[in-house]
């Protein structure tokens, strides 16, 4: 985008105004995502507010309705992520954002939303656990991300580390989540969601915007439509739209009987649910490199700590002359596992820099435990790393 | 305009003092009207209510990875709880902004540059205590002149404060900068 773009500022403009207009404007991570919500579509947020999560909700209360959305607090956390999966078949996309005790209250619905094959947008901006834990930055929910809902399935899950893709990345998640119809996880950690930079926003024309796939588009009458085949991802009818939808929970066949149980049913049914994301891992997941050419060690890393791993890895190259190449997974979940294989050669020692004790350092072990002699966790708890501490973990490793 | 690669402004105070403002109108002059980078972040939660509150802004010409302050070029301590917290992250010989009247202990002069500015007492005589941000960002406005424009800060301020309060915070910006000023003549 030109740089030439007129800077707008949205402190009082926002009143009256519907989709933000192209430009560069200067906000929180929090406005980000809304308007990136707004941008691809969203008409509706559930929510209930929790700390570090808050300031989304509070600003989706007063944007969503100012372009026609309809904003509800709920109950609490179970009832927000249940109304998504309401105002989805309803025929909206639907979003809503919580922080990790919330987050874990979520993960029912989540579940029932695997199986019924429903898209919406969660983003969860992480505290620190367990219980209450703490109220500041965290990375601690990676796992419960991908493990948290109960059974089978697998789910979405992107890293946004910067305001620019808190909006870009709820964008993309709204899109997946109505391609793949699934959950799509957004996992925002305090820094992310509060900090404030510069965002540019493309004119509404230009953003690529992915629509559910609907029988009467490919030309299904009522007569014929099993709301759970035709293909790998199921054309979606929405509710109210003439064709009939038995909404099932449990175990079903393509026409959404329940009552013919068999264990080969049972297993056609779960087994694509998780095979349409896995299956399809190398489309949906994305990863970001630099200075793989034949590094000799490597920074694994995702979410706002890429930023501080990737000043890290720059100043242990420039200023320690050592050879350390940077990877970041911008899709935690359905996890790179080919994609990292086919770009990382063999190097001698891999970090993980992590704001937990070491979460994703296992997926990355399972991948690449033959390319590398050593595999080092970087945890931090509660705070962000500093480049410092991250240097200071390579130098004791390589030097 | 000089060319920067990484300049790091911290301010701190108490909560309530405005300091968090003054961190969001800093980044939004240099990112939207001077067409640098910057990133603005803030304490919160529970250290942030009366204790030692504070604003961090990273200004660079290219790109910012750590968003939080490493080494801090300027802290402006608009309290003495501000001042020991963070004096340690003040880089030898950087700028060090401060109320003389909220400032028990005075640190080592030949360390820094330090500026005493009575940005409360200025505050009141210009219309009363919430306008001691402005009068502590037009202190600091002519040591990093060389880096951002008076009316990219004027333009940040009148887009960020009620309006009804405009006139006033640029009345209490312009006697912070000419106290500076004046201190630097002499």
């Amino acid at each position: 985008m030109s740089k030439e773009m007129k800077a707008h500022n949205t402190n009082k403009r926002l009143h009256n105004v519907h989709l933000l207009k192209a430009g560069e404007y200067y906000l929180q991570g929090s406005q980000a995502c809304i308007e990136g919500a707004i941008m691809a579509g969203c008409r509706v947020y559930g929510g209930y507010p929790i700390t570090p999560a808050s300031e989304i909700m509070e600003y989706a209360s007063r944007r969503l309705p100012q372009v026609g959305g309809r904003f509800i607090q709920m109950e609490d956390e179970i009832a927000s992520a249940s109304l998504l999966i309401g105002a989805s078949w309803g025929g909206a996309k639907a979003l809503t954002a919580t922080s990790s005790p919330g987050f874990s209250l979520m993960q029912e619905a989540i579940s029932i939303a695997i199986m019924s094959e429903t898209p919406m947008v969660i983003i969860d901006v992480q505290r620190p656990g367990p219980g209450q834990g703490y109220i500041t930055a965290s990375q601690e929910d990676v796992m419960q991300a991908r493990w948290g809902h109960h059974g089978e399935g697998s789910i979405i899950a992107l890293a946004p580390s910067s305001v620019q893709e808190m909006f870009d990345m709820t964008i993309e998640a709204f899109n997946l989540s109505e391609q793949w119809r699934t959950p799509v996880l957004v996992m925002a950690e305090e820094p992310v969601a509060h900090m404030r930079e510069r965002l540019l926003i493309p004119p509404w024309n230009e953003i690529e915007i992915i629509e559910r796939k609907k029988p009467q588009d490919l030309g299904i009458m009522p007569e014929d439509y099993l709301p759970w085949g035709h293909d790998i991802v199921a054309p979606m009818a929405n509710w109210g739209e003439g064709y009939s939808v038995n909404f099932v929970g449990l175990v079903h066949l393509e026409d959404g009987n329940i009552t013919k149980y068999s264990p080969q049913m049972h297993y056609d049914c779960i087994e694509r649910l998780l095979r349409k994301i896995e299956g399809n891992v190398n489309e949906i997941a994305r990863i970001e490199t630099e200075f793989l050419e034949g590094c000799k060690n490597l920074v694994i890393c995702y979410g706002c700590v890429a930023r501080t791993a990737l000043e890290a890895v720059i100043e242990a190259r420039q200023e320690g002359g050592l050879d350390v190449g940077y990877v970041r997974l911008t899709t935690l979940w359905p996890f790179p596992h080919e994609k990292l294989r086919d770009i990382v050669g063999n190097v001698n020692t891999i970090f993980v820099p992590e704001m937990n004790l070491g979460m994703m350092k296992h997926p990355i072990t399972e991948a690449l435990r033959d390319r590398s002699e050593k595999i080092v966790s970087i945890p931090s708890l509660g705070v962000l790393h500093s480049p410092e501490y991250i240097l200071s973990k390579i130098y004791e490793e390589i030097r | 305009m000089s060319r920067i690669n990484r300049y790091e402004i911290r301010i701190a105070g108490f909560g309530g003092q405005g300091v968090v403002t003054i961190g969001k109108i800093l980044g939004e002059a240099f990112t939207l009207y001077e067409g640098k980078n910057s990133v603005n972040t803030q304490s919160y939660g529970p250290e942030s209510r009366g204790g030692a509150c504070k604003s961090e802004v990273v200004v660079s010409d290219g790109e910012i990875r750590y968003p939080n302050v490493r080494k801090a070029d300027v802290l402006i301590a608009l309290s003495q709880v501000a001042l020991d917290a963070y004096m340690a992250d003040l880089k030898e010989g950087g700028i060090l902004l401060l109320d003389p009247h909220s400032i028990k202990h005075m640190p080592d002069r030949h360390r820094y540059q330090v500026y005493e500015v009575p940005t409360m007492e200025i505050a009141y005589d210009v219309g009363g205590v919430r306008f001691q941000n402005s009068v502590a960002l037009g202190a600091l406005y002519p040591l990093i002149a060389d880096i951002i424009n008076e009316s990219s800060l004027l333009r940040a301020i009148s887009e960020n404060v009620p309006a009804e309060t405009v006139e006033i915070n640029i009345e209490a910006f312009k006697r912070g900068m000419s106290h500076v000023k004046r201190d630097e003549g002499t």
